[in-house]
């Protein structure tokens, strides 16, 4: 998958999440670009991305993100 | 919603659940608002986020409380302002293993081991106790999951050291708390655990990351098992299945093969599924479920089949055989009809999926579980949780044969034409007395059920019943009826709160005492029996006319009277009224109000006070109360095909001014008063 699939097929993760259509991802959006993006919110992100991409991350790669790029990192390096 | 219907897909549910919990709210539903406090032991966000969910799936608005993480020890036993006055209707203790603080280490002598669990049992009795005694409501507490390693290997069953022998026994303490405690339910997540699988259930990283108990995709599953509970506690049960019979109840067509053609039996492995499955669905009317039948075949066809000499279920056992070639819809509606329940309460077994999309796109309201194979029938119904058994009552185990003698009741009265000689020739007798503990069940039920023949449409808690029942300002009554036929059981309910004149001076918050349920003290709503689905407007009493006044002397408001429609037009209620004038007359009360708080489902009951003889009266402070409780359960105990929800929707405005259209009424009696039931023998315990 490209970077940009997985960009992609990320950003629809994080559409149905929010429920907001509006939402478009780059490798720099943190959590502070998305306004409902809470700790809670993050759990379920996590989750989904690991049921879409069939990966699951470590619990130091969960921890060690810090942006959607170091995220498609480790998918890209994973699926 | 279908997305919601079991077997769904959890990670979609915990994916869309911004989307589905929109479309929910928006589909025009009428629910009724619980008020579910979750104390975890675990993270708790998206067991609430799901839970809702499914609740707003069964008919119910939650409101939450959620505790802090871990802080469900101190909400019960020391608890702030904000949780001390939630006034839940159920509580969830959301604990998990990690929960344990002290574990058996292998020095421990037995007696050591004993002393930790005993360390455990005590505090979770300490706090279901705190929570009963300040919040009188329903408590769900789940049950451990297994360990997920065994230091001991096998031995760590047997062993006092071993964890899963601890766990073991705290669950069956658990188990044995339930068993022996009304109104508190164990959540038997091991079971679910173990369905899901027990290492996917588990998940480490879940634990570690966030402090959740299992795995966020297994929180859909946890989510769907409590809403079947907390629906049943608050008689959103389904009540009646009706079955398919061609390769539903056995293998093969029996109009095709024949009577001795078709697969029933232990002669093959097919034969053996469906005889499986049929002695699942006639054990399931040991739990009042009423079996049906809807089949596209003759009625010879459809006899010939369930009398074949290996079938377990026979034509008996069903209360409405339907063998036509009507569209299956009908059928439904017509069972339904016939049994006067709605259509949200029947279940449709059907392996053909055609079939069962015609009757979901035609009946409202009804469940048709998608069947796989006949290996796995019992499990795509049993896992949906549709007959959830939280309380069994004795009228549960009786229901079925209650339905048959309704129907020969029919038979009789048609063949009457003067309706007071065949209600002299039912020979009915009634016991009428204050609530008792082995009623108090049923009593809960009732008032959760009943929507049509119901003045006031006010739900109750076990809890609640029970606080009434030993209230002295509170008068209770039940009444039972028994005829010819059989026994109805309860069928009857009321309850009127005594106003004594020495409350007359002071405001009319002074009732906060009397109150029933000590939940509307803190809502300022002395309403007394204030129902928790109200937003307590702070309307004062229930005649909306303060304390009584010196003349008037000592008063009483019927806050709660209903009945259940199985035995309209039997003068049942006016058995009950005189029974009530009995007991205010024996307390020295000379005056009765009375109020009729319409809902989209008991119009049949506006005119009942005028029947009895009661006078209307101003309603001037006619706002708040129990406004909003008359929402109601859409489509259910009595029928109505669900045709009138939509109808019902404009009804659940959660203001707190009156539902439009409530009345007071005021009722004096006579010094020379008589009963007026004479078609009623009123008998001791039947």
């Amino acid at each position: 998958m490209t970077r940009e699939e997985i960009l992609a097929k990320a950003t629809e993760i994080f559409r149905d999440v929010f429920d907001d259509d509006s939402i478009e991802l780059t490798e720099e959006t943190t959590a502070a670009d998305i306004e409902d993006w809470d700790s809670l919110m993050h759990i379920t992100l996590i989750n989904e991305i690991e049921e879409a991409f069939g990966y699951k991350f470590g619990m130091k790669e969960v921890l060690g993100m810090k942006n959607v790029g170091e995220m498609c990192d480790i998918l890209e390096k994973n699926t | 919603m279908k997305e919601l219907e079991y077997p769904f897909d959890a990670d979609y549910i915990v994916k869309k659940a911004r989307r589905l919990r929109k479309e929910l709210l928006a589909d025009g539903t009428q629910r009724i608002e619980k008020r579910i406090a979750v104390l975890g032991g675990a993270t708790t966000h998206d067991v609430v986020r799901v839970l809702e969910l499914f609740l707003l799936h069964h008919g119910i608005a939650p409101v939450f409380y959620e505790s802090e993480y871990n802080r469900f020890r101190e909400d019960a036993l020391f608890p702030e302002e904000e949780f001390a006055s939630f006034q839940p209707d159920v509580i969830y203790l959301h604990t998990c293993l990690q929960n344990i603080r002290e574990w058996p280490l292998l020095s421990d002598d037995a007696g050591t081991v004993q002393g930790k669990l005993d360390a455990v049992t005590s505090e979770y009795v300490r706090i279901w106790e705190a929570l009963k005694e300040k919040h009188h409501c329903a408590v769900i507490q789940d049950n451990f999951v297994l360990p997920s390693y065994r230091l001991l290997g096998n031995r760590d069953a047997s062993d006092v050291h071993g964890r899963v022998n601890f766990v073991d026994r705290l669950n069956a303490f658990f188990a044995e708390y339930a068993a022996t405690h009304e109104g508190f339910y164990l959540q038997d997540v091991r079971y679910i655990a173990a369905c899901y699988g027990q290492d996917a259930w588990c998940d480490p990283s879940a634990w570690y990351l966030y402090k959740y108990a299992q795995a966020l995709s297994a929180v859909p599953y946890l989510a769907h098992n409590l809403a079947n509970m907390i629906k049943s506690v608050f008689g959103k049960n389904k009540k009646a299945l009706v079955l398919d019979l061609d390769n539903t109840l056995w293998g093969g067509v029996v109009g095709d093969d024949g009577k001795e053609g078709i697969e029933i039996g232990e002669e093959t492995a097919t034969a053996e599924a469906y005889t499986a499955f049929q002695r699942y669905i006639k054990a399931q009317k040991d739990i009042g479920i009423v079996l049906n039948v809807a089949s596209k075949n003759t009625e010879d066809n459809a006899r010939a089949g369930l009398t074949h000499p290996d079938s377990v279920l026979a034509p008996e056992d069903f209360l409405y055989l339907q063998a036509n070639w009507d569209p299956k819809s009908d059928n439904v509606m017509q069972i339904a009809k016939g049994m006067n329940i709605g259509t949200d309460a029947i279940v449709f077994v059907d392996d053909n999926p055609a079939e069962r999309e015609i009757v979901t796109a035609n009946v409202p309201g009804v469940a048709a579980p998608a069947l796989t194979t006949p290996e796995h029938y019992i499990r795509d119904i049993d896992r949906a949780g549709y007959f959830e058994v939280t309380n069994l009552s004795e009228d549960d185990r009786k229901r079925v044969q209650m339905y048959r003698e309704n129907a020969e009741r029919m038979k009789l009265e048609e063949s009457f034409t003067d309706y007071h000689a065949y209600l002299l020739s039912l020979e009915m007798q009634a016991e009428i007395a204050p609530f008792a503990p082995v009623y108090y069940e049923r009593i809960s039920q009732l008032t959760n059920k009943s929507n049509q023949y119901n003045l006031t449409t006010k739900r109750f808690t076990v809890e609640e019943i029970k606080a009434a029942a030993e209230d002295p300002a509170c008068i209770t009554l039940y009444g039972r009826l028994k005829d010819k036929f059989g026994d109805n059981g309860v069928v009857a309910l009321l309850i009127a709160r005594v106003d004594s004149a020495s409350a007359a001076g002071q405001s009319a918050a002074s009732g906060q005492e009397t109150g029933i349920a000590e939940q509307s003290a803190a809502s300022g709503g002395e309403a007394g029996v204030a129902e928790k689905d109200v937003v307590s407007g702070g309307e004062t009493d229930a005649a909306g006319q303060g304390g009584p006044t010196a003349e008037e002397g000592v008063v009483a408001h019927i806050e709660l009277f209903l009945m259940s429609c199985r035995v309209l037009k039997r003068d049942m209620e006016v058995a009950m009224m005189d029974a009530l004038y009995e007991q205010c007359r024996a307390r020295g009360i000379k005056t009765m109000y009375g109020t009729y708080i319409p809902t989209a489902k008991n119009g049949m009951v506006a005119d009942f006070y005028k029947l009895r003889g009661f006078t209307q009266v101003e309603s001037e402070t006619a706002t708040g109360s129990a406004a909003t409780a008359a929402a109601g359960d859409e489509k259910d105990a009595a029928g109505n095909g669900g045709t009138d929800a939509a109808a019902g929707a404009t009804a659940t405005a959660a203001g707190s001014t009156d539902a439009p259209g409530t009345t007071r009424w005021r009722y004096d009696i006579p010094a020379d008063w008589q009963p007026q039931c004479d078609v009623i023998e009123i008998a001791g315990a039947l």
